[in-house]
């Protein structure tokens, strides 16, 4: 069954640019190459964190909206898990209160970059 | 006699003794989903310590309680929000 999920992983904040691109396309190449459709990637750049992850006090956060089977978000996790540049992950499914709310908050994002 | 020091007012004082009635925000507004990744908005529902405040303070319903108290739990998790803190606001 499809259904859509959210995924928000922080990435290491010492890693270079490319590497974190190289990171980020590295889950969503797995993503659609499992049959899911991503429907939105947001990245937020370097955060700070509400406490020290490993030690780090901020963190490259990213967050994927996509649409797919469920087994495919065991063998993300997985996927995530095994990478050491991934400082923590959290994936939620989304109902559909939850999808139109991501929705609306795509259109007000889209909107503040068109009038930047 | 002269200690008779009452005040007394002609009209009564108009001061509003009653309590102003708490209100679920989430069913007055119409929010549907309560979002983990907006940590200032969870904000009003956390003390200085970072817990999560009683519904008996916010007014907010049992349903939207539980919602508010899972989005929280996953902001922890992601660092949007502390476990624990002093001194927060």
């Amino acid at each position: 069954m499809l259904r859509n999920y959210e995924t928000v992983f922080i990435l290491n904040p010492v890693l270079s640019d490319e590497q974190t691109k190289e990171a980020v396309s590295k889950f969503s190449d797995h993503l659609t190459s499992n049959g899911a459709e991503i429907v939105a990637s947001e990245s937020w750049g370097l955060k700070k964190l509400a406490y020290p992850i490993q030690k780090k006090k901020s963190g490259f956060y990213f967050l994927v909206e996509f649409k797919g089977e469920a087994t495919l978000t065991s063998t993300l996790e997985v996927i995530l898990k095994r990478d050491e540049r991934v400082m923590r992950f959290l994936t939620v499914a989304l109902d559909k209160d939850a999808m139109a709310y991501a929705a609306k908050r795509r259109d007000k994002l889209n909107k503040s970059k068109a009038t930047k | 006699m002269a200690s008779n020091s009452e005040i007394r007012f002609l009209t009564p004082l108009s001061i509003d003794t009653g309590k102003q009635k708490k209100y679920c925000r989430f069913k007055k507004l119409g929010i549907q989903y309560i979002d983990y990744k907006d940590g200032d908005f969870l904000m009003k529902f956390l003390n200085e310590q970072g817990k999560i405040l009683p519904r008996r303070i916010t007014g907010t319903s049992l349903k939207f309680q539980r919602k508010v108290a899972q989005s929280v739990k996953r902001a922890r998790h992601v660092a949007v929000l502390p476990y624990v803190t002093d001194l927060m606001k």
